[in-house]
C-alpha cells in the first residue's frame, strides 16, 4: 500500500562524486548533479511511489528541499536517507549544536514524499531563496 | 615539459606525497598516482569558476576593484568590528594559518577552523580521554586488524587502503589485495553458478562482503593476515570490500561501543542484541579484537556528527584504551581537509587551543558551545566575518549562514564558491599545493611540504600575502584611530 | 651595534674561574669583549646585583608533536594561566604546557637564554622546528630520537659502526638536530607491538639486538663523529621501583668506551632512574648508590629531573612507561608511536606532598644533586614538564642553596617519606658559584656550546643579572628572597640587547636554532637502493623527509669534523 509521506532518519555525508564535483568548482554541473540528490532504500521508494531518478521533497523542522531520488546500490538502508554534503543538504539539516559547536548533521528525523511537479533549484536559485543574494 | 615527482596532493587528510605531475607551459597536463579527486583538482582547478580580481559588493553586485581598495575595505571592517569571526583555514598552508592567529588576536575576534563541523568533537573526546594512536606507517607495518567505524574511505579518502592499510606491504604484514581480488572473482563465479542452476537473479545477492548484520561473522575473521571490518549504518563502498560488515542502528554507536568495552573486560551482558547486532556475533567480533596482533580503529563523521558526538569519540577512545590491556591497539580520526590538522596544530602551539578560540578579551579563551563559531553565528553575536580556505555556505546549516550574511563578509578563496557569492569583499587567492608552496599536516600529524608546480594567474597572490596585507592595514587603521582619539581628547 | 658596560656587579663565571668578584662586563656587537669605550657605551649599574651568564637548560620539552598534543588535550591546564597580549608581546597560555610565545617570555624573565628541546621524532622534525621558530628570546637546539631507529638497529646489529656513523651524520643535517637522543633503547621498537624491554640484555623482538649494544654502539658512533655533546640517554626501566640497578649497569657498560676521563654519556632526569625498593609500597631512594658511582667515575654527566609539587603533564618518548602511568592513574592517556623511529606518550600528573611515593621522588632529586660532589656532573632540570613546570625552577634553587628551605618543604611531606629521606642528614648548601655551574656553566660545557655559559671575551653576550647582594643577603637563610630574585631577573641580555628589565619584556628578538653540520670523510650514499628502502620503511617520499633550510628561521649551523 502506498503512503503519502515516509518518516525517515536523515544522514548527510561524502560521496566520491561530490568530492570530484567540488574540485571542478561548486558552480559546475558535476557538483550540481552530485549534491542535489538523495540516496534511498529501494523498498522505501516503492512505498511512496517514487521511481529511480524521480523527484522527492524532503522536509525537516528546518526547511524543505526538492532532490532527485536515487536507489541505494548496496543493500538495504530501510528508514534512512543519505544526502551528500552541500548546499541542498544544508537547507534542511539541523542547527542543534548540543552546546559543542557541531550541528547534528547525521541522525535527525525527516519526511520524504514524491514531488513530481516541483523543480530542483540550482545553486544560484537556492542562494537567492535562502540568503537573498 | 617538466615532470615533477613527490608532489603532495592538497585535498584530503591522506596527503599522498607520491603524485607525479607533468607540466607543459604552466599548465598541468597529466597526473600520475592520484585518485579521482586528485586528478579532478590538478586538471580542473583552472575552471571558469576562478576569481580573477578582488571584488567589492556595490549596489548588491560584486564589482572588480583594485587590490588596495579591497584590502582597505576588509581591514576597515575587521578593525571596526566588535566581535568578528575568522573562520576556515583548513585548505591553506601553515604559513597562512600563522598570520591568521596574529590577525585574530589583533582584532580581538573568534578564530575557528572547519574542525568545528568535522573532528572538533574528536578533539574534545581527546581532551576527555587522551588518545592511543600512531603514525600511518605503523598501520602499514604492523596492523592485522583494520576497522573503519562511521567512515567510508573509498568515498572520502580514496587511496587510504592502498597507501596505509589493507592493501599495503609492511615489514610484518602483507597486502590483502590478492585475497580481495580472489573474493571478487569467487563472488562473480558464484553468480555464474547460480545462474546456471536457474536460480532467480533476486536470490543471487552478489556481495563480496559475505556478511550483513544478520549473518554470522565469517571464518575469515580468524585468519592470519590482515582483516578488514567496517561498521556503519548503511553499506558503504568500503563495506563492500570488508571481511565483515556490521550494520549498526543509527545513533546507537555509543551503546555498541560500551557493550564491546564490557566484553573486552570479560563482563557478561544479559541482552540478546545491542544496537541491532546479535550478541553471539558481537562476542566473536570482540574475540577478534582481543586476539589480533595490532588493531586500529579509523573513525569519521558517523561518530562525530550523530547523537552523542564527542561522547561517541570518548567511548571509542576508551574502548581502544581498554583493548591496550589485552593487545596492541590504536585509534585515528580520518581528518577531512588536507590541512585541518595543520590549523589545529598551529592554533594550539601559538594560543594553547586548537579551535573555537575567542580573543575578544585580549587573551585566548576556549569553551565549545560558547566560543565556537557555529554557536556564535547561531546566536547572532558576531558583527563581521573573514572566511578563508573553506566554504561554510555549503557546509553550515542554513540559519548560521543567514546570520553570517547579515553583517560584512570578507571571503578569500581561489574559486567563486557559494560563500564567495555571498561575500561583501572577495579576494582571489592562489591554490596552495599547486601555485603556492608551504607546509601541511597529514591526518596522523606528520608534516609534509607542499610544492608549487605552476605559477598562479597574474594578479593572484597567496593567502599568506593577502593576510599580511590586511593585517598591516588593520594596524595602520587602529594606530590612526588611537592617534585621533588622543588628539581629539 | 650597541656597546654595553655592566658595571660593578658580583660576577659568577665558573668556566673562567670567577667567583663573585666585583668587576665590569663589556659587550659589543652581541659578544662579550675585553672592554668598550666607556663614554659611548650604555651603562647598566649592577652594584649590589649578581651577574651570571644567561641560563642554559639542557633538557626541556618545549616544541614539537609531543608537546603540542599535550597542549591540545589540556585546556583545563591553560585556563589557570591566560596571558594577555601587550604592545610588545603576543597572548597565549602558561602553566605546564605553555604556548610557544609564552615559553620564550617566561624563560627569558628568569634570565635564561638557551634551551635544548630533547626529543624530536625525525619524521616530525619540521613540526619541531616550526615551533622553535615561534619561541622568541631564546637560542635553541633539538635532539633527534635515534635509539630505536630501524636503520640504526640494523647497522649496529651487523656491527657496521662506520656505516651507522655516516648515517647518523646525515640524520643530523636532515633533521637539523644537535645531539643523539636515546630513550628506553629497544623498548620503543618493542612497544610497536605492545611489549617492552626489562633489562639491558633483553633481545629486541624482530631485530636481534640488545639495549646494551644500542647504547654502546651509539656512544662509539658519537665519538667517531666528534659531536659536541655526548649521547643523551633516558635509561631503560625508567620509573620502575628498583631501577637503579639498570642505571648502574648502563653506566658500567659505557666505562670501556670512555677515554681521557671525558664524558661519553649524559643520563637525563636521573631522579626517575634512581629508585630503590621493590614496589611502590616500599619505594626508596638509591641516590647514595648512584652518587657513589658518579663520584668515582668521570664518564657520565647527569641532570636532576627534580619533582615539583604541582599539577603538571608528563610527556616522553617512552611509550611503554607512559602506559604504565596510565594503568596506575587511570588518567587520560595519549600514545603516539612513530613509524620506523620511536614512540611517545602523555599523561597529566599531580605530584603531591601527601603521596609517599611523590615525596620520596622529590627527595631523591635533591639528594642526588647534593651527594654528587662535583657540580660539573649534575645539572638542574625538571625535565619540563614531566617532573614540574620550568617556571618553578626558583623553588629548586632555594632547595639547593638552603637547607632551611628543603626542611620546610620536607616537614610538610608524607611521614613515611620524611623518615626515609636522606635530606635530614645532608647539610650541604650550594654556593652561588656552584649554582651558576648547575644552571648554566655546567650545562653549556656538557653540551659543547663554546659561546654559552660563560662571560669570557668572545662568548655570546647572553647575560642574566639578578637582584641579590651576596654581601648583604645570605641566601641559605633568606631563601624566599632568593626565590623571588631568580623568578624575575633584574636584567636579561640576549646577544647584547636588553630584553628583560625588572622581570618585564622590553624588547623582542628572535633566537637562533643551532644544528650540526657533521662532515664525514665519506658522505652517505643516497642511491636508488637507499631510496627504495626508504620508501619501504616510511609512508613519505625520501624527497619530502628532510627539514629544508627555510624551515629554520634563524639558523646557526655548527660545523663538526668527524673522524670517519
Amino acid at each position: 500500500m502506498m503512503q503519502q509521506k515516509l518518516h525517515v532518519t536523515l544522514l548527510t555525508g561524502r560521496t566520491i562524486e561530490q568530492g570530484v564535483g567540488k574540485e571542478y568548482g561548486k558552480s559546475s554541473p558535476e557538483y550540481f548533479e552530485a549534491c542535489s540528490m538523495v540516496y534511498m532504500d529501494a523498498e522505501d521508494m516503492k512505498k511512496i511511489g517514487v521511481k529511480n531518478g524521480a523527484k522527492v521533497l524532503v522536509t525537516t523542522p528546518n526547511g524543505s528541499v526538492v532532490l532527485k531520488a536515487v536507489k541505494h546500490p548496496r543493500g538495504s538502508m530501510s528508514g534512512l536517507i543519505y544526502i551528500p554534503y552541500g548546499l541542498w543538504a544544508n537547507s534542511i539539516v539541523s542547527n542543534a549544536t548540543t552546546s559543542i559547536g557541531m550541528p547534528s548533521f547525521k541522525g535527525t528525523p525527516a519526511e520524504v514524499e514524491a514531488a513530481p511537479d516541483q523543480p530542483i533549484l540550482s545553486m544560484r536559485e537556492l542562494l537567492k531563496k535562502e540568503f537573498g543574494r | 615539459m617538466s615532470v615533477i615527482n613527490a608532489v603532495t596532493c592538497p585535498i584530503c587528510g591522506c596527503l599522498c606525497d607520491d603524485i607525479e605531475i607533468t607540466v607543459v607551459e604552466n599548465e598541468v597536463v597529466k597526473v600520475k598516482n592520484g585518485c579521482a579527486v586528485c586528478e579532478a583538482k590538478y586538471l580542473g582547478y583552472k575552471s571558469e569558476h576562478r576569481i580573477s580580481h578582488p571584488l567589492i559588493r556595490k549596489n548588491d553586485k560584486l564589482v572588480p576593484v583594485s587590490m588596495d581598495e579591497a584590502v582597505h575595505k576588509a581591514a576597515e571592517i575587521l578593525a571596526n568590528a566588535n566581535y568578528p569571526i575568522l573562520y576556515g583555514w583548513s585548505s591553506t598552508n601553515c604559513e597562512a594559518q600563522r598570520i591568521g592567529v596574529e590577525l585574530a588576536e589583533e582584532v580581538g575576534g573568534v578564530l575557528d577552523n572547519t574542525a568545528v563541523v568535522c573532528h572538533g568533537p574528536s578533539l574534545m573526546g581527546t581532551q576527555e580521554a587522551g588518545i592511543p594512536t600512531s603514525t600511518l606507517g605503523q598501520i602499514r607495518h604492523r596492523a592485522d586488524l583494520i576497522i573503519y567505524w562511521g567512515c567510508d574511505p573509498w568515498s572520502a579518502h580514496p587511496r587510504h587502503l592502498e597507501r596505509y592499510t589493507s592493501f599495503t606491504e609492511g615489514r610484518f604484514e602483507d597486502s590483502e589485495w590478492k585475497s580481495y581480488i580472489n573474493k571478487v572473482k569467487a563472488a562473480a563465479g558464484r553468480k555464474k553458478l547460480l545462474s546456471a542452476q536457474r536460480v532467480s537473479p533476486k536470490k543471487q545477492e552478489i556481495s563480496v562482503a559475505e556478511s550483513v548484520v544478520f549473518n554470522k561473522p565469517p571464518e575469515t575473521l580468524q585468519k592470519e593476515g590482515r582483516k578488514l571490518v567496517v561498521i556503519d549504518v548503511r553499506k558503504s563502498m568500503t563495506a563492500e570490500m570488508a571481511d565483515y560488515f556490521i550494520q549498526v542502528e543509527p545513533n546507537k554507536d555509543y551503546e555498541l561501543m560500551q557493550a564491546m568495552r564490557a566484553m573486552v573486560k570479560d563482563q557478561d551482558l544479559d541482552v540478546d542484541q545491542v544496537a541491532g547486532v546479535p550478541m553471539e556475533y558481537l562476542k566473536e567480533v570482540v574475540d577478534t579484537l582481543i586476539n589480533c596482533k595490532f588493531g586500529v580503529v579509523f573513525f569519521g563523521m558517523g561518530l562525530t556528527q550523530s547523537a552523542g558526538k564527542f561522547r561517541n569519540i570518548e567511548v571509542a577512545i576508551s574502548l581502544v584504551r581498554d583493548l591496550n590491556l589485552r593487545t596492541k591497539f590504536v585509534i585515528m580520526p580520518m581528518r577531512g581537509h588536507f590541512n585541518v590538522s595543520g590549523a589545529n596544530i598551529v592554533f594550539a602551539w601559538q594560543s594553547g587551543y586548537a579551535f573555537g578560540i575567542d580573543f575578544s578579551l585580549g587573551y585566548p579563551r576556549y569553551n565549545p558551545g560558547e566560543t565556537t563559531s557555529m554557536d556564535v553565528l547561531l546566536r547572532g553575536e558576531s558583527d563581521a566575518a573573514l572566511v578563508i580556505a573553506s566554504d561554510p555556505a555549503a557546509t553550515f546549516p542554513k540559519r548560521a549562514i543567514q546570520n553570517l550574511v547579515k553583517h560584512p563578509l570578507i571571503v578569500i578563496d581561489p574559486h567563486m564558491n557559494p560563500t564567495a557569492m555571498l561575500g561583501d569583499v572577495v579576494f582571489p587567492s592562489a591554490f596552495v599545493g599547486i601555485e603556492v608552496e608551504g607546509t601541511a599536516y597529514r591526518m596522523d600529524n606528520v608534516p609534509l611540504p607542499l610544492k608549487k608546480v605552476v605559477d598562479p594567474p597574474k594578479g593572484v597572490i597567496s593567502d599568506e600575502e593577502l593576510l599580511k596585507k590586511i593585517l598591516e592595514e588593520v594596524r595602520i587603521i587602529k594606530a590612526q584611530e588611537t592617534k585621533n582619539k588622543t588628539e581629539g581628547a | 651595534m650597541t656597546e654595553i658596560l655592566i658595571k660593578n656587579g658580583f660576577v659568577f663565571d665558573p668556566i673562567n674561574g670567577i667567583n663573585g668578584e666585583k668587576m665590569d662586563i663589556a659587550i659589543n656587537n652581541g659578544k662579550i669583549v675585553e672592554s668598550v669605550n666607556s663614554q659611548k657605551a650604555k651603562k647598566i649599574d649592577a652594584s649590589g646585583l649578581i651577574v651570571m651568564p644567561g641560563g642554559v637548560d639542557v633538557h626541556t620539552h618545549v616544541a614539537g608533536h609531543e608537546v603540542n598534543t599535550g597542549r591540545m588535550i589540556r585546556p583545563e591546564d591553560h585556563v589557570k594561566d591566560a596571558v594577555r597580549k601587550t604592545v610588545l608581546t603576543r597572548s597565549g597560555v602558561g602553566y605546564s604546557v605553555p604556548s610557544t610565545f609564552v615559553t620564550g617570555y617566561r624563560y627569558s624573565k628568569m634570565g635564561y637564554t638557551t634551551v635544548m628541546n630533547p626529543s624530536m621524532a625525525p619524521l616530525g622534525a619540521k613540526h619541531t622546528h616550526e615551533e622553535l621558530n615561534d619561541i622568541p628570546l631564546l637560542d635553541k637546539a633539538t635532539f633527534p630520537l635515534i635509539g630505536d631507529w630501524w636503520f640504526v638497529l640494523e647497522y649496529l646489529q651487523k656491527g657496521d659502526l662506520e656505516g651507522c656513523a655516516r648515517h647518523v651524520a646525515w640524520m643530523m643535517e636532515t633533521t637539523k638536530g644537535y645531539a643523539i637522543k636515546i630513550v628506553n633503547p629497544g623498548g620503543l621498537e618493542s612497544w610497536g607491538f605492545g611489549r617492552n624491554v626489562h633489562s639491558i640484555d633483553d633481545v629486541v623482538p624482530n631485530f636481534d639486538i640488545t639495549p646494551r649494544e644500542i647504547v654502546c654502539g651509539l656512544a662509539k658512533v658519537n665519538k667517531m663523529l666528534n659531536l659536541p655533546h655526548t649521547i643523551h640517554l633516558h635509561t631503560n626501566n625508567l620509573g620502575i621501583p628498583g631501577n637503579y640497578v639498570t642505571t648502574l649497569e648502563t653506566m658500567k657498560a659505557l666505562e670501556s668506551i670512555a677515554t681521557e676521563g671525558k664524558p661519553v654519556a649524559h643520563i637525563t632526569h636521573v631522579q626517575f632512574s634512581s629508585f630503590g625498593g621493590e614496589s611502590w609500597g616500599n619505594l626508596k631512594s638509591a641516590a647514595e648508590e648512584i652518587s657513589k658511582y658518579i663520584n668515582n667515575h668521570g664518564h657520565i654527566t647527569l641532570d636532576m629531573g627534580q619533582i615539583i609539587f604541582s599539577d603538571t603533564t608528563t610527556m616522553t618518548a617512552d611509550g611503554p612507561f607512559e602506559f604504565t602511568l596510565y594503568q596506575l592513574s587511570g588518567h587520560k592517556w595519549v600514545n603516539s608511536d612513530v613509524e620506523t623511529e620511536t614512540s611517545g606518550g602523555i599523561i597529566p600528573m599531580h605530584y603531591k606532598r601527601t603521596s609517599a611515593v611523590n615525596a620520596t621522588q622529590w627527595s631523591i632529586g635533591l639528594e642526588l644533586a647534593l651527594l654528587v660532589k662535583d657540580p660539573w656532573k649534575i645539572f638542574m632540570t625538571t625535565d619540563h614538564p614531566n617532573a614540574g613546570p620550568f617556571f618553578d625552577y626558583p623553588k629548586i634553587i632555594a632547595w639547593l642553596t638552603s637547607k632551611k628551605a628543603r626542611m620546610a618543604t620536607l616537614k610538610r611531606c608524607h611521614k613515611k617519606a620524611q623518615k626515609k629521606s636522606l635530606l635530614t642528614s645532608i647539610s650541604r648548601e650550594l654556593s652561588l658559584y656552584e649554582l651558576a655551574i648547575v644552571t648554566r656553566a655546567g650545562q653549556a660545557k656538557a653540551l659543547g656550546l663554546k659561546g654559552k655559559g660563560h662571560l669570557g671575551a668572545g662568548a655570546d653576550a647572553d647575560v642574566a643579572i639578578y637582584n641579590i647582594n651576596p654581601e648583604k643577603i645570605d641566601i641559605a637563610k633568606k631563601y624566599k628572597t632568593a626565590r623571588k630574585a631568580f623568578s624575575s631577573a633584574a636584567y636579561t641580555i640576549k646577544d647584547g640587547q636588553i630584553v628583560v628589565k625588572d622581570g618585564e619584556i622590553v624588547r623582542n628578538v628572535d633566537g637562533r636554532t643551532m644544528w650540526l653540520d657533521v662532515q664525514t670523510r665519506e658522505q652517505l650514499k643516497v642511491d636508488e637502493e637507499m631510496k627504495r628502502k626508504f620508501k619501504q620503511y616510511w609512508t613519505v617520499e625520501y624527497e619530502n623527509y628532510p627539514v629544508f633550510d627555510h624551515y629554520v628561521k634563524v639558523p646557526e649551523a655548527i660545523t663538526v669534523k668527524a673522524s670517519v
